[in-house]
């Protein structure tokens, strides 16, 4: 069943995605610990976290494609489901450390100490679990984003109304979760961690582990979104997305459709935020800063929308420029270069790398009839 | 005894004031350098109050020098010695070159070192300046020190001024409060003279009654505790009325030319917030111009610096429509995007050219202090602040609503092909439509670079709340932004004491976020047609 989902649905763009991020799943981690340091073909442990943070912003803009590339639906506050889904990891991870802070306390975390709480909020019951903490990952933003969406789409909010009040959605948590009274450490959030399932956070077998996780979480996901715009289901939302209105007059309950999509891909974001937390290391409030939201959007973008490969794409892509140009004397320059970025791609080119490097490969090899690709309407 | 002996002297001491203040100032002053010449403890004691009520311009460098151990006196000479050694001559003020024989300092024992500290305390109260004596009430009021009571009621009799009579009288009654063995009728008078006052500190005061008070007095003091909270809640609440109205006018400023970019043309503009950021820069350069070449305009650097950042603004704003948002109209999300990617831009430039940290922008005098009405404390810059708010908002009015060019930007609003069919160069009003919105941002940040911290994060802190008033106020609509802009201002102040700011401000976001689910256009919605566009 699977084979032949894979075989017959998949296109080979998908197909060669998948085939890569398996590769990098097995390579990179047997290449960090086996190879020696000086070999050629060695990866070093930070480049490898580098790495796993990129694919974890991957994982994000897939989630975010998913509302966005094909149900229309353009959130400024999904940062806010991924930061979710890191606190709760987060959580797990702080629970972990037991009697190693600073303080020496058994059950509380350290921020808890210092700001003289006598025990443990009630929502921070449970984390020491792991199976408990996972549930909450995909729970949590899911949950958010079941609530919210519910009132969004039934009062038929759409368009740029959606997409500002799902920033003030990730700016008022933005907001709350810097309070120190949250309970959730206040400006410097959640850090220090030191176990993860028992292994040593910052070990290189750890971190290998973690860095295939993620390229299998990002599999699963990409082939869970793949399913779902594949589907019948996903027709309809394509639908959606391309003529709201005339959806809701075939008959079809464009809320239910709009609210299913919204939700898992919430809870996608979550998951690339609990992966993202072990191996950065921390998670604080700025997560949860509109500006981040928007820039997963421009990832997005520029890999090309509607294509869930381009959105990985896109990702990788502006990351890897983000960390070659903050690390070296253009550091001033990087965000006058993101910034052109925003307005060059959806100025010339708005199907992103991914749908102009189709357009131009599909001219080259049959230049008669150019399939007139619908330019989906954003808003209505 | 002693009572009598002092209300003797009182008696003396008022006659003579009121006789003629220029015969007290020479007698009692006379009188008592002969009795600090006399060197016994209780002709000191006497001369230092007699010294208060003269006032004597000496007064306080001689009583102090008391305190020190620095006035020398003898035959018939006394000396204020200053604490770099030089000397004075007490009556004159004029220096003495050669120190006469003779002299040996003042002695002081345990009760006249008490006169002289409640003569220290006492003699701001006879000062000539008002406002002095006025602080000197306060002071008095809010140490409640019964000894100073003589000179506190010398002080009243003598008092001409309306203002700092009433606060000598109510430094009276906050120690007749506390004196147990004064007239019970005095006490009751003074409970009245405190609740008139009714501010906070008077109900400390108020509060401070001695627990073996009369009944009828506890009875006066428990209404006028009850009068004086019901009538401070009142001010709160007036004052959170007036922050409210002053955080509306900020956010009605910011909000503004987002209304007509938004709200008349549909285009989402996210560097919004750096026009803001680019009028509050303006500014600044403005000032630093007039501070190198002609610091006498200074007072005159907002009123430069109106017109300035709105230029500046305004043509930052039309480039960045003719220059990128003319090629995406009819796309809202990617316009979203392209201008945040301006707004990057623009942030960045200004960290490079003006460095990342905050920059001074000075107040022009008519900016600064404030001012009180009952228990509202107002500042000028708030005050002006709302006045320019208004003003802008009523010139966008008429200019939208009275000028040729506002009937075209409607009409362009209302129907582009229609319009244009009529011969109006829409591609222009475009332009000069967002141009017109970015001024009035650039104006915002002029009003801004009052009351924050002008730097390149600005236009970023600004942005989501203008954002949220011309969606809760309905866009396409100016008043429905005034009423947004207002009623958020005000909801937020009102919150801020229940729930603290963060919280009243995430509350608010909560509040919209569920309100845009009721009435997804906006408390004003445009009907019709327009909606469709």
């Amino acid at each position: 069943m699977i084979t032949r989902f894979l075989i017959q649905g998949m296109d080979k763009r998908g197909l060669v995605f998948l085939a890569l991020l398996a590769g990098l799943a097995l390579l990179v981690p047997l290449s960090n610990l086996l190879l020696p340091p000086g070999s050629f073909l060695h990866v070093p442990t930070s480049t490898m976290s580098l790495w796993g943070k990129y694919l974890c912003y991957a994982l994000l803009a897939i989630s975010l494609d998913l509302v966005w590339g094909y149900c229309g639906i353009l959130s400024l506050g999904h940062g806010a489901f991924f930061a979710l889904g890191g606190y709760a990891m987060g959580m797990y991870l702080m629970r972990q450390i037991g009697s190693r802070g600073v303080y020496g306390n058994p059950i509380l975390p350290d921020f808890m100490v210092f700001l003289n709480w006598g025990e443990l909020p009630w929502y921070w019951y449970g984390f020491s679990s792991f199976p408990f903490a996972m549930l909450m990952v995909l729970l949590v933003p899911g949950l958010l984003a079941f609530v919210f969406g519910w009132f969004a789409f039934r009062s038929r909010v759409t368009g740029v109304y959606l997409s500002i009040i799902t920033q003030a959605l990730t700016y008022a948590l933005l907001l709350a979760f810097f309070r120190n009274d949250m309970g959730f450490g206040g400006n410097n959030g959640l850090t220090d961690f030191k176990d993860i399932l028992g292994f040593n956070v910052q070990a290189q077998t750890t971190r290998a582990a973690l860095f295939a996780m993620t390229c299998v979480m990002l599999i699963a996901s990409f082939l869970i979104a793949r399913g779902i715009v594949d589907s019948k289901l996903g027709k309809v939302v394509i639908a959606i997305r391309d003529a709201e209105s005339r959806t809701r007059f075939l008959g079809y309950r464009v809320d239910r459709f709009k609210l299913f999509v919204f939700t898992v891909s919430a809870c996608m974001a979550g998951v690339a935020g609990a992966l993202y937390v072990p191996q950065v290391g921390i998670i604080n409030p700025s997560e949860f800063a509109p500006a981040n939201s928007i820039e997963t959007v421009i990832w997005v973008a520029i890999g090309g929308r509607g294509t869930l490969v381009g959105a990985a794409l896109g990702a990788v892509v502006v990351n890897y420029a983000k960390t070659v140009f903050t690390s070296g004397f253009m550091a001033p320059y990087w965000l006058f270069a993101l910034g052109a970025l925003f307005v060059f791609v959806t100025l010339f080119m708005p199907k992103g790398i991914l749908g102009t490097a189709q357009d131009w490969w599909g001219k080259r090899r049959k230049p008669e009839p150019a399939t007139p690709v619908a330019e989906p309407a954003a808003a209505e | 005894m002693i009572s009598i002996a002092r209300l003797l002297r009182q008696l003396v001491v008022l006659t003579a004031l009121l006789i003629s203040p220029l015969a007290a100032f020479a007698q009692g002053a006379d009188d008592a350098f002969t009795r600090l010449g006399a060197d016994s403890y209780s002709d000191t004691a006497r001369a230092v109050e007699m010294l208060v009520t003269s006032a004597h311009p000496q007064a306080a460098a001689i009583i102090e020098a008391l305190g020190d151990g620095r006035l020398l006196a003898g035959g018939g000479a006394v000396i204020v010695k200053t604490r770099d050694g030089k000397l004075i001559d007490a009556k004159t003020g004029q220096p003495v070159a050669t120190e006469p024989a003779g002299l040996s300092a003042v002695r002081l024992n345990n009760n006249v070192r008490r006169v002289v500290q409640a003569a220290l305390g006492g003699l701001g109260l006879l000062n000539p300046d008002a406002g002095k004596r006025i602080a000197a009430a306060e002071a008095v009021f809010k140490s409640r020190d019964v000894t100073v009571l003589p000179v506190l009621e010398a002080a009243i009799a003598k008092e001409s001024d309306a203002k700092a009579k009433a606060a000598l009288r109510q430094a009276q009654a906050a120690i007749l409060i506390v004196k147990t063995d004064a007239p019970p009728f005095d006490r009751l008078a003074a409970v009245d003279v405190l609740r008139e006052r009714g501010d906070q500190e008077a109900l400390a005061t108020l509060r401070s009654l001695p627990g073996d008070a009369s009944p009828a007095l506890k009875d006066a003091q428990g209404r006028a505790i009850a009068a004086i909270e019901g009538n401070l809640a009142l001010w709160r609440a007036g004052q959170n009325l007036w922050y409210g109205l002053s955080l509306g006018s900020v956010l009605l400023l910011a909000a503004i030319g987002l209304a007509i970019t938004f709200g008349v043309m549909g285009v989402i503009n996210m560097a919004h917030g750096e026009m803001v950021m680019l009028g509050a820069y303006t500014t600044f350069v403005v000032q630093e111009l007039i501070r190198t070449s002609a610091p006498g305009l200074f007072d005159y650097s907002l009123m430069i610096a109106i017109p300035a950042a709105f230029l500046v603004a305004g043509a930052v704003g039309i480039a960045i429509e003719r220059g990128v948002i003319r090629f995406l109209y009819g796309r809202p999300l990617e316009t979203l995007l392209a201008t945040w990617g301006i707004s990057l831009i623009l942030q960045q430039a200004v960290r490079t050219g003006f460095g990342p940290t905050n920059r001074e922008v000075g107040a022009p005098n008519f900016m600064s202090g404030a001012f009180e009405i009952g228990g509202l404390a107002i500042t000028w810059n708030r005050l002006w602040i709302i006045v320019f708010a208004g003003l802008v908002f009523a010139a966008l009015l008429a200019i939208l609503k009275l000028t040729p060019m506002g009937l075209q930007m409607r009409a362009v609003t209302q129907n582009r092909r229609m319009a244009s069919a009529m011969g109006i160069r829409t591609g222009r009003i475009d332009a000069l439509t967002f141009g017109l919105g970015s001024g009035v941002a650039g104006l915002a940040g002029v009003a801004l670079s009052q009351i924050d911290n002008v730097s390149p994060n600005l236009g970023q802190s600004y942005i989501i709340d203008s954002f949220m008033v011309v969606v809760f106020g309905g866009v396409g609509n100016l008043w429905g932004t005034l009423v947004g802009a207002m009623t958020l201002g005000v909801a937020n102040k009102f919150l801020e004491p229940y729930a603290g700011a963060v919280l009243g401000k995430i509350a608010l976001l909560v509040f919209i976020i569920l309100f845009i689910q009721k009435r997804p256009r906006g408390l004003f919605a445009l009907k019709g047609r327009a909606v469709e566009a």
